[in-house]
């Protein structure tokens, strides 16, 4: 029998603690923040210029150098913008057209999508390619003989003419998302939902959409801000039911530096706005990410 | 309650050639405790998994309480599952985990809660009712499966290597207390396991799976003392059973140079291979009729004394008293308990009459 051999690491205490590690880490630490801002501050000048712009005074404007303070606050030109003719209506329509795009290509592209991740059917490979195809063609190649079928039947300078449009544009991305999506939720959890008494719709409800729904609110910023944003097809497809980027884009060419900046921040605003209640949908609700 | 009757299952995996599982038939009474015991990827968890109706046979009709269940939906069965994978909720506090499947049987608030609580103490989970999964260890989590399983009211309660995930000790009183729980609900239970001591101390029986198969049905001290194949003995038992080929000849059975048994009256001429327990053979002073062996290792286990020795060429295991001290490279004497003998056929490693 021997006795205990003394503890190893009293021995090596006076062995230095190598710190260099420890400071590159700290270092790279650093230069990501670094990369962060930068990039933030890519995104968000032109954004604090426009707002500067927009609530500045008319007369503010043509001054040299143009301010970077908002000194000159003022909303008079927001208010002329606003009370332009068009706008009220163009926001309206706006708004009916990204909500509508976004709930239509959300009952389409999901259920899609959730066939694409679970089930294995004839031509699952070709049908996912060929959905990229609509977006092969220019909104323009689109809109005109759209333009010319919707006259025929009548739904010409509508918004769901406008809704149709892009949810054709916003679906392939939908529903490649959201398969991705669903693919990323575990298919035992939703067996263990069935064994415990749901049905396929049970199962769905209860166990696979809450746990997709961070995915599918990031899919549906995406769909909402296209739709939002789209000037091209909407312009083609109406007339009189402008949505508000096809009423500033059409009044661009006759109105005052003012009126652009004002409409420019306008348009932002919604879309940053709909980013920010969706977000907390965006960020994990679990403590972690799924699994 | 509900007895399970499983006729000729076949399922093939899309895209393998090999069936999972191949023709299997199994008749589990009402309130048995039928423990699927086999080497990993025999097709344990696919026969379970057919039994809850999460995968469809290729043949074949599997039916629980007389009636046919084959191609119904899981939700349809009447049924409570452990997963291999223990597929808890994510997305749902521990609480609520484990009163899912009482929660979708449409019972009332407060006995959910009492039955929640109920499980969460007898599974030692009290302390993280609130918790969401992704903040318990694996052992946590795999307790939560089960407290979830155990609390619905099924007729059929099928549970996939439920403690694989626990330390030795947990594991050791858990098994105890599953034992205790399952026949205290009396549900018809089957467990699948590839540890064989959780399959011989749980079990009312035994089945033993290789490749899609079942090579051996039967009560745990019947499958242990008397395998009816040597991959059935050669899996169950820790050390395995010891296999030693030899010739029938002279009414005994010869290993080599001076060392031979007698053998059992019916066994014609020929070769044979017999099976022994480690625990069956001991070692005695030098006797002319026993057989000489050379110690090659000697592991002392505290209750016993495990040796690896050599006969003829070929190894063996004996399990000898703490008290007997051996040292390698020594040559010892073996006595083969006669009871304990089986043989089996060289060829096809089936058992044969004479032993079995
Ligand atoms: N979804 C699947 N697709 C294709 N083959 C599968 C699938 N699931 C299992 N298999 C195959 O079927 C066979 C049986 O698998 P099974 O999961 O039933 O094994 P097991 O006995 O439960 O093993 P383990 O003890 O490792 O869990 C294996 O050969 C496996 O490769
Ligand atoms: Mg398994």
């Amino acid at each position: 029998m021997s006795t205990l051999a003394p503890s190893r690491t009293e021995q090596s205490d006076d062995v230095p603690v190598d710190l260099r590690p420890l400071r590159r880490l700290k270092r790279n630490r650093l230069l990501l923040q670094l990369a962060c801002v930068a990039v933030s501050l890519f995104m968000v000048v032109p954004f604090y210029l426009i707002a500067v712009a927009a609530f500045s005074s008319p007369a503010a404007m043509n001054e040299f150098p143009l301010r970077f303070l908002p000194t000159a606050f003022s909303v008079e030109t927001m208010s002329t913008f606003l009370s332009s003719t068009g706008v009220g209506a163009g926001l309206i329509n706006s708004l009916i057209v990204a909500v509508g795009t976004l709930a239509l290509s959300l009952v389409v592209g999901a259920p899609a999508g959730y066939a694409i991740a679970r089930y294995v059917f004839k031509g699952r490979d070709q049908y996912q390619l060929f959905l990229l195809f609509t977006r092969a063609l220019p909104i323009v190649v689109l809109s005109v003989p759209l333009a010319e079928l919707f006259l025929n039947v009548g739904m010409y300078d509508t918004p769901l003419a406008v809704v149709l449009l892009h949810t054709a544009l916003t679906l392939p991305t939908t529903i490649l998302v959201t398969a991705s999506v669903f693919l990323a939720v575990p298919v035992d959890v939703e067996e263990a939902a069935r064994i415990f008494g749901c049905g396929p719709l049970g199962a769905f409800g209860r166990v696979v959409l809450p746990l997709a729904l961070p995915g599918i609110s990031a899919a549906s910023i995406f769909t909402f801000v296209l739709s939002w944003n789209e000037v091209l097809g909407a312009t083609i497809l109406t007339l009189n039911q402008r949505t508000l980027p096809a009423t500033v884009l059409s009044s661009l060419s006759d109105s005052p530096l003012t009126f652009r900046f004002a409409g420019g921040f306008f348009l932002i605003v919604p879309a940053l706005i709909f980013i920010a209640v969706m977000r907390k949908y965006l960020i994990n609700m679990w403590g972690t990410t799924i699994r | 309650m509900a007895d399970i009757s499983i006729r000729n299952l076949v399922k093939t995996y899309p895209g393998n050639t090999e069936p999972a599982t191949k023709n299997i038939s199994l008749h589990v009474e009402d309130g048995e405790f039928m423990v699927l015991l086999g080497p990993s990827g025999c097709g344990k968890t696919t026969l379970l998994r057919m039994i809850a109706g999460l995968e469809l046979p290729d043949a074949g009709a599997i039916s629980i309480g007389g009636r046919d269940m084959t191609y119904l939906p899981p939700n349809r069965r009447n049924l409570s599952m452990v997963f291999q994978s223990y597929a808890v909720f994510p997305h749902r506090r521990v609480r609520q985990n484990i009163g899912f499947g009482l929660m979708t049987r449409k019972m009332p608030k407060d006995e959910i809660a009492r039955k929640v609580a109920w499980a969460a103490e007898l599974l030692q989970l009290t302390p993280y009712l609130d918790r969401y999964p992704a903040q318990l260890s694996g052992g946590q989590r795999q307790r939560v499966a089960v407290a979830r399983a155990i609390v619905v009211d099924a007729d059929v309660l099928l549970m996939d290597e439920p403690l694989s995930n626990l330390d030795a000790l947990l594991r050791l009183n858990f098994r105890a207390e599953l034992k205790k729980i399952v026949e205290h609900i009396g549900t018809t239970t089957v467990y699948v396991t590839h540890d064989q001591v959780e399959a011989l101390s749980l079990g009312d029986r035994v089945a033993v799976m290789e490749a899609g198969k079942i090579a051996q049905l039967g009560h745990p001290m019947e499958v242990y003392d008397r395998p009816a194949d040597t991959f059935v003995g050669g899996f169950i038992g820790s050390p395995p059973m010891n296999f030693l080929d030899g010739q029938v000849a002279d009414g005994r059975i010869i290993f080599g140079e001076g060392a031979s048994i007698p053998a059992p009256a019916a066994v014609p001429p020929g070769p044979i291979r017999i099976g022994i327990r480690a625990e069956a053979i001991s070692i005695a002073a030098h006797r002319p009729d026993l057989v000489p062996a050379v110690v090659d290792v000697v592991e002392p286990l505290g209750a016993a004394t495990l040796l690896t020795v050599k006969v003829a060429d070929q190894s063996l295991k004996v399990q000898i008293p703490p008290s007997q001290r051996v040292s390698s490279g020594e040559t010892v004497f073996l006595h083969f308990a006669p009871d304990s003998v089986r043989l089996y056929d060289p060829q096809t490693g089936l058992g044969l009459l004479a032993s079995v």
